[in-house]
């Protein structure tokens, strides 16, 4: 073995994500040449999944309402009673009662559900189906791997090797609830860090320690800890990041909320990160999903509420923190449930269930039909999926991520048609929160006119169009920028494709990435 | 009698040789400024133990006297008494001696030790001697990764810590195999013996200077260590002098090797030529009654040796000193005046009592209520050696066949350099003093934990679980954690299966708390323990379902990472 594979090793085999709380890593970030060109997102924009682990009911969240009397039949021991139902206008739907806020939030084309989402011969078990959500597998297929995690493997190549760098300080993906999961790993790494609970978030940020026992082995554990901490290759940047934000509105003192706190802290904070996922549980509602007097009240109920109070609260804080149209939240599931109720007032493991999508990027609505309920339906009857969770995997991926069609195939291993997600209003996307950049091309994806803001430069620069082989297709400019600049250029002539627009000088390097339709 | 220089043993392309062979640069650990912890009272004594003896104890006693357990370890004790197992763990084994299992690794035949054969005996083999000292290293590796239930390779360990040599600057496999064949021979037999053999050793004499410490030029190097390192210690009451270093030094003299067998086979062995002693009287300090040893001439002069050790040895320091260093290697770092007079005193008096034989002391210590205080569970940081092969002992990671040489030279090689890594490279100690985490004040064996080894420590143990821990380079060994679950007494429970699971990896027992967490990770957030005892019998109903395997591996992947990268794992 040579010294210097060895070494090598080291730095390669850095491979898994920090926990925090428990210990994490450090490596010297490197510049490499290559990161220079790799297909950075450089959208700002974040992409948060929300976990519902257990498996949602679909029917008692959002009700169809042209199906009430085959429910009221065949799933009489849990069915939500019509007129406490929140109705959705140009819709046939409605939410459970809990939802209050969510349909506040689809009246203003900030919600959009998306009905009967699932995947060919449904897995009932939990551990296996929610393994097929974050691999964005087959049912029949084993990949060791999330979707998550293969698609920041290619936009982030070389990872961990090179990370953090002075392109990329951040950590790709933050991962909140419990270890480390199955969504982000990579091909050859995990790309998450993991923040196994909030507690653990505030003992990095605040510095507070975990509890140990005041024991000869407590001042040990203390020890360790605290070296661990300081371990953290990304420690510093998350606690740069959180001690920016001085004030968030008041999040419920829920799991779930206290997750999207910290979500949207970072956000605020500055971190480039564009993945989060969060989770909580308790969805597995086989028995007691409803209070039997009130089938409005119960567990089910309980879990609802607290998605919706958690996501309102969320969306408030990041209207206050300004980043608010920067950031699309997904909830999943690992599968619906039952269509026929059972006697313990619950449910059992079903199939397709809608699902969330929400932020003021996407486009509202209810996409797809209601599900068809027949009033025979027995006990082994499942709800059909119509739109395949994958479809919505590549739909982010291309409408919110800008992620190149061929990159998706890989990542999702084959191609799956798009449904819309994310409206029109995103071309508008620039402003306000992102001022302060050296450069900036908006809007992005571009067609024709686009305008590229700069600020000034000490130096003559160039302006370049460059394409991801780093060759450079044409000058756009060339010239000092005395003040802050707005240049508006017309990308027409330019084939489809993935670009950088490049300002660079002597001692100036910026790089923005861009997509041309 | 031709004069010799240190530097003409080593090859003329020694240095040239070192970065050839030696492929992973020493780690030396330093510390920042800690506050010192308060060592809290524990008043508990050497008296026999006879408190609850239950999987807490024995998991104790095991993990302080082994380089980690595993499942089989614990089972093998489960029905037996402290005075059983303590009995147990004197055992010692056979050894068979290292071989060339370099040659197909380095491309090139060793032209005096034949493929498979030992290279223990052979002449000095020059170049070869860098192949043949990373071959004693990876076959100690092996001897410690594969141990029994015992003691032995924790007390190598601790011996090699204590009376160190440094093999890359022997440079010569022969000598320094032969200088840790004596630490085992006397690892619990008697300390006073294995003094004698120390000063003797041919490694040693090199090491230290012995060899070349004549009357014309006294050379006082392993004069001092002898007493201040070996034997006396540093205590408030270790009061030797300067002139006793000296005047050891003098009684040193004469005791060198035979040069001419430098370059022959067989074992090179320690000669008193009486040409070059100092045939003068010696006389010592008030620190040793103002001992005289009378000076002689001739081979009679030999003798001044014994009579030394014996002043030392009658000193008593000595079995003071030697006393805390197992207390410290084998309880707890720091010493209060407590312990010092509740345990190192009567512990002294014992080793005295038994004229320095090493196995009473130690099973007394191994067997006292101050052991198993639980004030001492879990209360020191694993050396790289405990956590690494702790790991790798307990998922049972094994890939070399027993008798595919090249397959277990190249394990243990990758094994080498990551304990290198971390800042413990066996058979080279970054000094005389041996690692600062047995003896520096006051950190201790808070030294083993730097930001850099604790991020290495990490990535043995996420390397492990998930992707594999890279052994070279076409090769990389991940653990079968199904395999480990199923070896558990209760897999199917995920509580006792966890609590099993942190009994072998974690120094403090776990609570209810920590079992929920990592219990949350197993279950992927679902709250029935069900989903987890289902997962696992659908698999050993149909253990080849690669389905169900998938599902089994993805929750303990996360789980072990978690439970893994907990700072309780680096505790014992």
């Amino acid at each position: 073995m040579k010294r210097r594979s060895f070494v090598k090793h080291i730095a390669h085999s850095l491979a898994a994500p920090g926990i925090l709380g428990t210990m994490g890593f450090k490596l010297p970030g490197s510049h490499s040449l290559s990161s220079l060109l790799r297909m950075a997102i450089d959208t700002d924009r974040v992409l948060v999944l929300i976990f519902m682990d257990g498996g949602n009911d679909g029917l008692n969240t959002v009700v169809p309402l042209d199906q009430l009397s085959a429910l009221n039949k065949v799933r009489p021991h849990v069915v939500l009673p019509e007129n406490s139902l929140l109705q959705l206008d140009r819709s046939e739907v409605g939410l459970h009662p809990a939802l209050e806020g969510l349909k506040s939030l689809y009246d203003e084309d900030r919600l959009q559900i998306i009905q009967n989402v699932g995947y060919p011969d449904q897995n009932y078990s939990h551990f296996r189906s929610a393994d097929i959500w974050m691999s964005g597998s087959d049912a029949d297929e084993l990949v060791n791997s999330g979707w998550t995690g293969r698609f920041l493997n290619e936009t982030f190549p070389g990872y961990p090797d090179s990370y953090p760098n002075e392109d990329m300080t951040d950590p790709l993906a933050v991962e909140i609830g419990y270890g480390s999961s199955l969504l982000f790993q990579g091909p050859q790494s995990a790309m998450s860090m993991v923040i196994s609970d909030p507690d653990f978030f505030y003992d990095l940020v605040d510095g507070e320690e975990q509890p140990a026992p005041d024991t000869l082995a407590g001042d040990k554990l203390r020890y360790v800890r605290l070296i661990a901490r300081q371990s953290q290759s990304y420690g510093q940047t998350v606690k740069q990041a959180a001690d920016k934000v001085k004030r968030q509105v008041d999040f419920p003192l829920t799991f779930i909320a206290q997750q999207l706190k910290i979500v949207s802290q970072l956000i605020a904070g500055g971190l480039k990160t564009p993945l989060y996922m969060v989770r909580y549980g308790g969805f597995d509602t086989h028995d007691a999903q409803v209070e039997e007097s009130d089938h409005t009240a119960g567990e089910h109920a309980q879990l609802l509420q607290e998605l919706n109070d958690a996501v309102m609260a969320f969306m408030k804080d990041l209207e206050m923190q300004g980043t608010d149209d920067r950031v699309v939240g997904m909830t999943f599931s690992e599968f619906g449930r039952r269509i026929v109720s059972n006697a313990s007032l619950g449910t059992d493991h079903g199939a397709a269930a809608p699902l969330f999508c929400f932020g003021n990027a996407v486009m509202g609505g209810v996409t797809g039909e209601n599900p068809q309920i027949s009033s025979s339906a027995t006990y082994d009857d499942n709800l059909d999926w119509k739109v395949d969770f994958r479809q919505v995997y590549a739909s982010l991926l291309e409408q919110w991520l800008g992620t190149d069609s061929s990159v998706i195939s890989n990542v999702l291993n084959g191609d799956f048609e798009s449904v819309e997600i994310i409206g029109e209003r995103t071309e508008t996307l620039s402003a306000a929160s992102q001022v302060s950049r050296d450069l900036l091309v908006y809007p992005n994806p571009m067609k024709d006119h686009v305008t590229i803001r700069m600020s000034p430069t000490f130096e003559k620069v160039s302006v370049d169009l460059i394409d991801m082989a780093g060759r450079k297709v044409l000058n756009i400019y060339k010239g000092q920028i005395q003040s802050p600049k707005d240049l508006i250029w017309n990308a027409s002539q330019v084939p489809a494709g993935r670009y950088f627009v490049s300002v660079r000088g002597p001692q100036t390097s910026r790089m923005f990435s861009v997509i041309k339709l | 009698m031709k004069s010799h220089n240190k530097s003409d043993l080593l090859p003329k392309n020694y240095q040239e040789l070192l970065l050839k062979y030696r492929k992973q640069e020493p780690v030396v650990l330093a510390m920042g400024d800690l506050p010192k912890s308060i060592r809290k009272t524990v008043n508990s004594g050497l008296q026999h133990y006879t408190g609850e003896w239950s999987s807490t104890q024995r998991a104790h006693l095991l993990k302080r006297c082994m380089f980690g357990i595993d499942k089989d370890d614990l089972n093998s004790v489960d029905s037996l008494s402290m005075d059983e197992i303590v009995e147990m763990l004197f055992q010692q084994r056979e050894v068979t001696p290292p071989v060339n299992d370099y040659n197909e690794v380095a491309e090139a035949e060793d032209p005096d030790v034949p493929f498979g054969e030992t290279w223990v005996n052979a002449k000095h083999g020059n170049d070869w001697e860098g192949p043949r000292t990373v071959s004693l290293k990876v076959w100690l590796i092996r001897k410690m990764l594969l141990q029994p239930v015992g003691l032995e390779e924790k007390m190598v360990f601790f011996w090699h810590n204590l009376l160190p040599i440094q093999t890359w600057g022997i440079f010569f496999g022969k000598l320094s195999y032969q200088y840790f064949d004596m630490l085992r021979r006397n690892a619990f037999g008697n300390f006073k013996t294995m003094i004698r053999e120390l000063t003797l050793n041919p490694a040693m004499l090199i090491y230290l200077n012995g060899a070349f410490n004549i009357k014309e030029a006294p050379d006082e190097n392993y004069a001092r260590e002898l007493q201040e390192l070996f034997c006396i210690g540093k205590g408030p009451n270790a009061k030797f002098t300067e002139g006793d270093v000296q005047m050891a030094a003098r009684v040193l003299t004469g005791w060198t090797f035979d040069w001419e067998k430098w370059e022959t086979e067989g074992e090179l062995e320690a000669v008193f030529v009486p040409e070059i002693h100092d045939s003068s009287d010696k006389t010592f300090s008030s620190f040793y009654n103002d001992q005289t040893i009378a000076g002689r001439s001739g081979v009679d002069a030999a003798v001044e040796l014994d009579e030394m050790l014996d002043m030392i040895f009658s000193n008593q320091e000595t079995a003071l000193y030697i006393c805390r260093r197992f207390y410290q290697f084998f309880v707890y770092p720091e010493i209060d005046d407590t312990v010092e007079k509740q345990v190192i005193a009567p512990l002294a008096e014992l080793f005295r009592n038994h004229n320095y034989e090493i196995k009473p002391v130690l099973e007394a210590l191994l067997k006292s209520e101050h052991f198993y205080d639980h004030a001492n569970i879990g209360a020191m940081i694993k050396s790289p050696p405990e956590y690494i092969f702790g790991l790798w002992r307990a998922f049972g990671v094994n890939t070399a066949e027993e008798d595919d040489l090249t397959a277990n030279f190249l394990q243990h090689q990758g094994l080498l350099w990551y304990m290198s890594a971390l800042g413990a490279e066996i058979g080279d100690p970054p000094s005389v003093s041996g690692w600062p985490a047995y003896y520096q004040e006051p950190s201790f064996d808070k030294y083993w934990i730097t930001t850099d080894t604790i991020a290495n420590r990490a990535i043995a143990s996420d390397s492990l679980v998930f992707w594999g821990f890279w052994v070279h380079e076409d090769l990389s060994v991940p653990a079968d954690l199904i395999a480990f679950v199923k070896g558990l007494t209760s897999p199917a429970d995920p509580n006792e299966m966890l609590r099993e699971t942190t009994e072998i990896f974690h120094g403090i027992p776990v609570d209810e708390v920590i079992i929920g967490q990592l219990k949350k990770i197993l279950l992927s957030g679902q709250d029935s323990d069900v989903y987890w005892t289902a997962a696992w019998q659908q698999l050993m109903a149909d253990p080849d379902n690669e389905e169900y395997k998938l599902v089994v591996e993805n929750r303990l992947k996360a789980t072990f990472q978690y439970l893994l990268q907990m700072g309780e794992s680096q505790l014992m």
